[in-house]
C-alpha cells in the first residue's frame, strides 16, 4: 500500500527491536523514509493482527537518541568510555588485522564468537566463526547453558526430535483448521507465557485455548495470572521440577492410565522406566518440592486420562539440577499418555521447510557446514571434551569451561571476542564480574550492537552499531512459518547482522565465500523450500510448511521423521526411548532421575538458617526481554524500577512495607531492589527479574549504567553444572536474604 | 446518533500492556499520558489466590477518533494480545456483555 511518502511494508518481527523469539508479522508505516508505526499484521497467521508492547514501542526503539549510529573505536583505557567516530572500512580493516594475527599466532580457536539469545544472530555468527575456523560458539556466563539447549538435549536423547504445544501454529488457518483440536489440559511448566514469545511460542496462543476449552494445570512457585485461573495450581518449591515430574510418571503407571498401546508400539524402555519411577512414590515428592501429594495425584490423574493434553514449559527446567535430565522426564510424560505429534497434544517442531537458519542441531550443523569440518571443529571446541552430550548434541561451548579456561588459560588461551548482540555483564552471564575480570585480559574485543551497555562499556575495543529488525534482510524458519524480514528502511549507518558477518567472513574466511550480497546468501538457503527472498517478501513475507517433515501429525506412522524414511522416530531404536540409547552411548544414565539444587533447605540447611529465603531471579517481564529495552520510555514508564516479589507475611516479619527499597544479599553479593508485598510469592520464596540496568546513569567504570547495584546475577554463580554439562545452574535456587535499605 | 465505547472482558485480560503502549503509539503520547491503563488486581479468597487485571480507559482516550473514522478498529483493541476488547455502539456491547461474566464497558466521550 503506497500513498504518496506514505508506504506500508509488511514483514517478520526477529531480533533486535521487539527483541523476542518472535515470527510475529508486522505492518511497517513508513513517511518520508521514516518508520512512524509499526502494527500487527492481521493476516499472518502468528499473531493474527496482536503484537506485543516491545514490538508496538518499536519507534522509540529505532529513533532513540542514545542509538549508537556509526562505527566506533575506543581511545581511552577500557571502560573510561571514551570513543571515536571511525568509518566502516576502518572498523573491517582493523577487526580483519586483528583476528588474523590473532589466529596465526594462537589459531582460530583462541577466537570466542558469543551472542545472547536465540534469535536471528544464530545464522550470521556461526557462518562467520566457521569462515574464520573457530569452533567456540558460545552464550558466555549462561551457567548450565540455561536456554532451551537442555530442553532440547532431553527431547532429542528421547525421541530424536522436538516437539512443541500445539496450539494449531503450524496450520495456515489455526484454530479453524479441522484437523486441530483444542488441548483438553495445558500443563504450564514453569512459563508465564502471557509475558513473551518464549522459545518461538507466541505466549497468548494459550488463552487462545482457554477460549476454546483448554483447562490448565501449572506448575510454578508464584500465583501468575494462569496459574489463578488452573484447575490445579502446583505451588512448587524453585529446583524441584524433576522429583514432580518423576512423581507423576509414578502415578500415572502404578495406576496403569497410560496409553497402553502407544507404549507397546511406540516406547522402548517402558520396564526400565517403570522400575525406577518407583524411587518417586508422591509422598515423598511432595515432601522435596512442597506441592501436597493429593494435587501431584490428581494433576497426572487429569492429565494422563484426557486427551489430547499438552506441556507448555520454560526456562527454569534448564535451569534446574541435571537439567536436560528433566527435560527428559517431562518428554516421557507426554510420551507415555502418547500425546506426541498428535492434534492438541505436544506435536513435532522443525524447522519450517526445512531450511536451517541456524543451527538447532548436530545434523543442522553439518548439513550446513559439512561433516568434515564440524568433526575437525569438535577436537577443539570448549566443554566437548569433558561433556559427551555437550560434543554430540549442537555447537555450543559449555559455559562454565569457558570461565576457567579464560582464567587459567588451559588447554589453551582464549585471547579474543566477538561479541554481536550480548550483553554479557548487564544479564547473561552468572557471576558477572568474574567474567568481566576474565574478559578485560582479553587482547582484542568487537562488540556488535545496537546500544552501549554494560558489556561494550567495559569490554569493547571496537563497537559496530547493529540492525533493529525493519531494517534488515534476514529470514526465519524457528517452526513455522517460513519467513524473511524485509527491510523497509537505514538508520544511520547502522547494518544488519548478516551484512557486517558476511563482509568478515568475506575478509577472514579460509576459503572463498560464494555470495555477492545477505540475498543471495538467503536465497540459497531457501533453494531447498522452493522459494526466494524476493517471492517470500512479495507474498507478506511467510508461508506455512507444505505436508512433508515439518507439518504435523503423526509422522512416526508416516515415514516422516527418519532419513530411511520408515516409520518410527529418529532414534537408534526407531522408538520413543524412555531408556535413552544415546545416554548409554555416552556413559549417562540412560533414565531420568532426580537431583537437589546444591544449595537450599535440604543440601546446606546451615546456610538455610544465614539466608532462609530462596531467590528466583530471572522473573520475565511482557514489557522487558532480557537485558533490553530500559531506555525506551513508553515501556520504562509501565516498569520503571526492579521489583522483587515478596510475600506479606515475609515482609512483616522483615519490616518490610510495599514499595520500599531493599538488599537482596547472599554469600556472592548485594544488589537493590524495590519490594513488591504479594500474597502471590510463596512465604520462603522471592523472584526477581534479570538483565537490570540503568541506561540513564553513568556508562564508564566502575558504575556500568547501575549494574553492579541492580544486576540479580551478581548474586549467583558458575561451576554447578550438571553431569551431562546442562543444567544445575542457581538462577532459581540461591539462598539470599532481604533486609530494609535504611536512609 | 448511537454512542460508541469499549467492550473489555477482564476474565481474559492477562495485564501484558499491550494496549497502553498501542495507545502511547497511536497518539505519539509523551510521558505520564495514555488513554488507556491497566492496573492489577490481587484479591485473597478462602482458599486461593486471585490475579486479575482490570484495563480503564483515561480522560485521553478518544476511541481512536481517526482510526475509527477509517474503519478501523481503536488501537488498543487491535492489539490486545487476549483479545478480550471490542468496540462498537454501546447498546450492542451491553447485549455482548450478557454472555460475558466478568467484563467492563467503558464509554469515554
Amino acid at each position: 500500500m503506497a500513498k504518496g511518502n506514505e508506504k506500508i511494508v509488511n514483514s517478520t518481527m526477529w531480533s533486535a527491536g521487539c527483541g523476542s523469539h518472535g515470527g510475529c508479522g508486522a505492518e511497517i508505516y513508513l513517511k518520508d523514509g521514516k518508520v512512524v508505526k509499526v502494527e500487527g499484521d492481521k493476516s499472518h497467521p502468528w499473531n493474527q493482527g496482536r503484537l506485543c508492547p516491545k514490538g508496538l514501542a518499536i519507534p522509540q526503539y529505532m529513533y532513540h537518541p542514545d542509538r549508537v549510529m556509526h562505527p566506533l573505536k575506543r581511545v581511552g583505557a577500557r571502560g573510561e568510555g571514551k570513543w571515536q567516530r571511525i568509518s566502516w572500512d576502518e572498523a573491517y580493516d582493523t577487526i580483519e588485522k586483528k583476528l588474523k594475527d590473532i589466529r596465526e599466532k594462537y589459531g582460530a580457536e583462541s577466537v570466542i564468537f558469543c551472542q545472547g539469545t536465540g534469535r536471528d544472530i544464530g545464522g550470521p555468527i556461526t557462518f562467520l566463526m566457521y569462515a574464520y575456523g573457530s569452533p567456540n560458539w558460545v552464550q558466555v556466563g549462561l551457567a548450565g547453558h540455561a536456554c532451551y539447549t537442555p530442553r532440547l538435549a532431553g527431547m532429542f536423547v528421547t525421541q530424536g526430535d522436538y516437539s512443541v504445544l500445539d496450539a494449531s501454529q503450524f496450520l495456515e488457518k489455526r484454530y479453524d483448521d479441522p484437523q486441530w483440536t483444542p488441548p483438553k489440559y495445558i500443563i504450564i511448566w514453569a512459563q508465564n507465557p502471557v509475558n513473551g514469545c518464549f522459545d518461538s511460542f507466541y505466549g497468548h496462543w494459550v488463552v487462545d485455548c482457554m477460549k476454546r476449552g483448554s483447562k490448565l494445570i501449572v506448575v510454578d512457585p508464584r500465583v501468575t495470572w494462569m496459574a489463578s485461573r488452573a484447575e490445579i495450581h502446583l505451588q512448587i518449591r524453585p529446583g524441584t521440577d524433576g522429583a514432580l515430574a518423576l512423581g507423576m510418571l509414578n502415578v500415572i503407571i502404578n495406576e496403569g492410565i497410560y496409553d497402553k498401546n502407544f507404549v507397546e508400539k511406540w516406547c522402548y524402555g517402558f520396564d526400565e522406566l517403570k522400575k525406577r519411577v518407583q524411587e518417586y512414590p508422591p509422598e515423598k515428592v511432595a515432601d522435596i518440592t512442597w506441592v501436597p501429594q493429593e494435587k501431584i495425584i490428581e494433576a497426572a490423574r487429569l492429565y494422563a486420562t484426557n486427551k489430547p493434553s499438552g506441556i507448555h514449559w520454560g526456562e527454569p527446567i534448564d535451569a534446574d539440577p541435571a537439567g536436560s535430565v528433566v527435560a527428559q522426564a517431562i518428554n516421557h510424560l507426554w510420551a507415555i499418555t502418547g500425546n506426541i505429534d498428535n492434534p492438541g497434544g505436544n506435536v513435532i517442531a522443525r524447522p519450517s521447510h526445512g531450511v536451517a537458519t541456524y543451527p538447532f542441531s548436530t545434523r543442522e550443523l553439518t548439513d550446513l557446514y559439512g561433516e568434515e569440518l564440524v568433526e575437525k571443529l569438535n577436537e577443539k571446541r570448549i566443554g566437548a571434551d569433558r561433556y559427551p552430550m555437550v560434543k554430540n548434541f549442537r555447537g555450543w561451548v559449555q559455559p562454565d569451561v569457558l570461565i576457567e579456561q579464560m582464567e587459567t588459560g588451559q588447554p589453551y588461551p582464549v585471547k579474543a571476542a566477538w561479541i554481536q548482540t550480548s550483553n554479557i555483564i548487564g544479564g547473561q552471564a552468572a557471576d558477572p564480574r568474574r567474567h568481566l575480570e576474565a574478559m578485560k585480559k582479553l587482547d582484542f574485543i568487537v562488540v556488535v550492537d545496537l546500544f552501549q551497555n554494560p558489556t561494550s562499556m567495559a569490554l569493547a575495543d571496537i563497537f559496530l552499531p547493529a540492525a533493529s529488525f525493519p531494517e534488515k534482510e534476514s529470514f526465519r524458519s524457528w517452526w513455522a512459518p517460513l519467513a524473511v524480514l524485509v527491510k523497509a528502511v537505514e538508520v544511520g549507518e547502522c547494518k544488519s547482522d548478516w551484512e557486517i558477518n558476511l563482509e568478515m567472513a568475506r575478509r577472514l574466511g579460509t576459503k572463498p565465500i560464494p555470495y555477492k550480497t545477505v540475498k543471495a546468501l538467503i536465497d540459497d538457503r531457501l533453494k531447498v523450500a522452493g522459494t526466494s527472498y524476493d517471492e517470500l517478501a512479495k507474498k507478506g513475507s511467510w508461508e506455512m510448511p507444505p505436508e512433508g517433515p515439518s507439518k504435523p501429525y503423526y509422522r512416526h506412522e508416516r515415514g516422516l521423521l527418519r532419513q530411511d524414511s520408515q516409520p518410527g522416530f529418529n532414534t537408534p531404536t526407531g522408538k520413543v526411548e524412555l531408556w535413552s540409547k544415546r545416554h548409554e552411548e555416552w556413559g549417562l544414565d540412560p533414565l531420568p532421575y532426580y537431583e537437589e539444587p546444591s544449595e537450599g533447605p535440604i543440601s546446606t540447611p546451615e546456610l538455610w538458617k544465614e539466608y532462609p529465603l530462596i531467590l528466583a531471579s530471572g522473573r520475565r517481564s511482557s514489557v522487558y526481554f532480557h537485558a533490553e529495552h530500559r531506555m525506551i520510555p513508553w515501556l520504562r514508564e509501565l516498569e520503571p524500577d526492579p521489583i522483587v516479589e515478596i510475600h506479606p507475611q515475609t515482609a512483616k516479619d522483615l519490616g518490610i512495607a510495599d514499595d520500599e527499597w531493599v538488599y537482596i544479599e547472599n554469600k556472592r553479593g548485594k544488589v537493590k531492589f524495590r519490594a513488591k508485598v504479594t500474597p502471590t510469592a510463596l512465604p520462603r520464596v522471592v523472584s526477581a527479574p534479570h538483565g537490570w540496568w540503568l541506561p540513564e546513569t553513568d556508562g564508564r567504570e566502575p558504575n556500568l549504567f547501575g549494574t553492579w547495584d541492580h544486576n540479580i546475577n551478581n548474586l549467583t554463580s558458575m561451576g554447578n553444572q550438571g553431569r551431562t554439562g546442562f543444567g544445575g545452574t542457581n538462577y532459581r535456587t540461591s539462598l539470599c536474604r532481604i533486609t530494609k535499605i535504611k536512609d | 446518533m448511537s454512542r460508541n465505547g469499549l467492550l473489555i472482558e477482564y476474565e481474559y485480560c492477562t495485564g501484558c500492556h499491550a494496549c497502553e503502549v498501542a495507545c502511547k503509539q497511536e497518539h505519539n503520547f509523551s510521558d505520564g499520558m495514555c488513554g488507556i491503563r491497566v492496573d492489577e488486581l490481587v484479591t485473597v479468597g478462602p482458599d486461593k489466590v486471585h490475579v486479575d487485571f482490570i484495563p480503564i480507559t483515561t480522560r485521553f482516550c478518544d476511541l481512536c477518533a481517526e482510526r475509527t473514522a477509517k474503519g478501523e478498529q481503536p488501537a488498543c483493541v487491535k492489539h490486545c494480545q487476549a483479545i478480550c476488547m471490542a468496540y462498537g455502539p454501546v447498546s450492542e456491547l451491553v447485549k455482548a456483555m450478557e454472555d460475558k461474566p466478568r467484563s467492563l464497558i467503558f464509554a469515554p466521550k
